[in-house]
């Protein structure tokens, strides 16, 4: 039998713990994580569309010649399928965004809390209205 | 013969293996049992030498948090009957991200020193004399912190956030929840004290709102709600004290 002779002690950094790990690939392993990827890649999206949009101005205030340069240069199959691709994940990130909006926003109203469906609701809304007004701009014209 | 479930439990010994590997149980399946019930039954009939940690049975300790099928779980509240179905047997490994010890116990110094960090106590300038009563508090003040103090540090949301696991310095899920419930408590006076802690990288701005672990919380605390209202808070009293730096604090 051995003596103990000194009092145990705490070690940071003890050898015999086991460590694992996270893979690099560690996003692959859930959807929840997955999706999660999926949405902060979608941001590089995002500022596509807005390159995309100034562009669209640049070309627009340097004439019809250099706008209808700029309208050849998005029907290009390449370009029609970045923006396809684009639009997917601009509308994702705008889904999942509203859909944790109820997490971030802790609305209170005469002492309490706002339900959350409330909270996606109202962003929901005012994507529907904000895209009617858009539509009715560009039927009107 | 009653009917069965396999389980896979994730062994290491720290004198024995360089690293931890699956060890088989075949368990009863009863349907009142829980993954707990299945584990102090290998250490009762089968081996007596499996190490796990748990206390109440009853969701309330936070100790028998693990990995079951790679979810962190309460094995207290995971019931068997639940994977009956599966085709694989049950894996029961330890809390990912967290330093092994022996077989399902987690070392969990570092939660314990970051809870600490954020002084989860009501924090007053100056206590008033005892024979000026208790602080007194309405219903709609424990309201808005009442979510946040159901709390019971299981450390199932640093198992569920990958940006512990890749960067051990975030203060993590629920040390942030129980700062904002004492934040968001009427009676204490300790805001600015915890947003040294709070409002710095390894703090709120670590988080990247994956959300897993309002996901993965057993008692609804939604610590991912907790750390974007903190930062929208953080913000706010950032940009008063560049507005008015002798009156914001």
């Amino acid at each position: 039998m051995t003596e103990t002779r000194q009092p145990a002690r705490y070690t940071e950094y003890h050898p015999r713990w086991y460590r694992s790990h996270v893979s690099t690939w560690w996003w692959l392993a859930r959807w929840p994580y997955l999706k999660f990827i999926l949405r902060e890649i979608s941001s590089v999206f995002v500022a596509w569309f807005v390159v995309v949009l100034l562009l669209q101005i640049r070309a627009l205030s340097r004439g019809s010649e250099a706008y209808a340069a700029f309208e050849r240069w998005l029907q290009n199959p390449l370009i029609v399928l970045l923006n396809l691709i684009t639009l997917f994940f601009v509308a994702f990130h705008a889904v999942t965004w509203f859909n944790v909006a109820p997490r971030a926003m802790a609305v209170r109203f005469r002492g309490k809390r706002v339900p959350d469906l409330w909270i996606v609701g109202a962003n929901y809304a005012a994507w529907a209205a904000v895209s009617l007004v858009l539509a009715w701009f560009l039927v009107r014209s | 013969m009653a009917e069965t479930i396999s389980l896979e439990v994730l062994r290491y010994s720290p004198e024995r293996d360089a690293e931890p590997s699956f060890q088989r149980y075949d368990v009863p399946l009863r349907k009142d049992w829980v993954v707990l019930d299945a584990l102090n039954y290998i250490k009762d009939k089968v081996d007596g030498s499996l190490t796990f940690r748990w206390s109440c049975r009853m969701g309330i300790c936070g100790s028998c948090g693990m990995m079951v099928n790679g979810e962190p779980k309460l094995t207290c509240a995971t019931f068997l009957s639940n994977y009956a179905r599966e085709q694989r047997p049950l894996r029961v490994q330890p809390l990912r991200y967290f330093p092994v010890i022996r077989d399902l116990v987690v070392e969990i110094t570092d939660f314990m020193t970051k809870l600490q960090s954020v002084k989860p106590w009501l924090i007053r300038g100056k206590e008033k004399p005892i024979s000026e009563g208790e602080y007194l508090q309405t219903p709609e003040q424990l309201d808005r912190y009442k979510q946040f103090s159901m709390c019971i540090n299981c450390m199932l949301c640093y198992a569920a956030c990958p940006v512990y696991g890749l960067d051990p310095v975030f203060i993590g899920p629920a040390a942030i929840a129980l700062a904002q419930r004492y934040n968001m408590d009427s009676r204490d006076e300790g805001a600015h004290e915890r947003m040294d802690v709070l409002a710095q990288h390894e703090g709120i701005w670590g988080c990247t709102f994956v959300g897993e672990c309002t996901q993965v919380c057993p008692k609804h605390v939604d610590p991912a709600g907790a750390i974007q209202q903190y930062k929208l808070t953080a913000t706010i009293e950032r940009f008063k004290s560049f507005l008015m730096p002798r009156g914001a604090k």
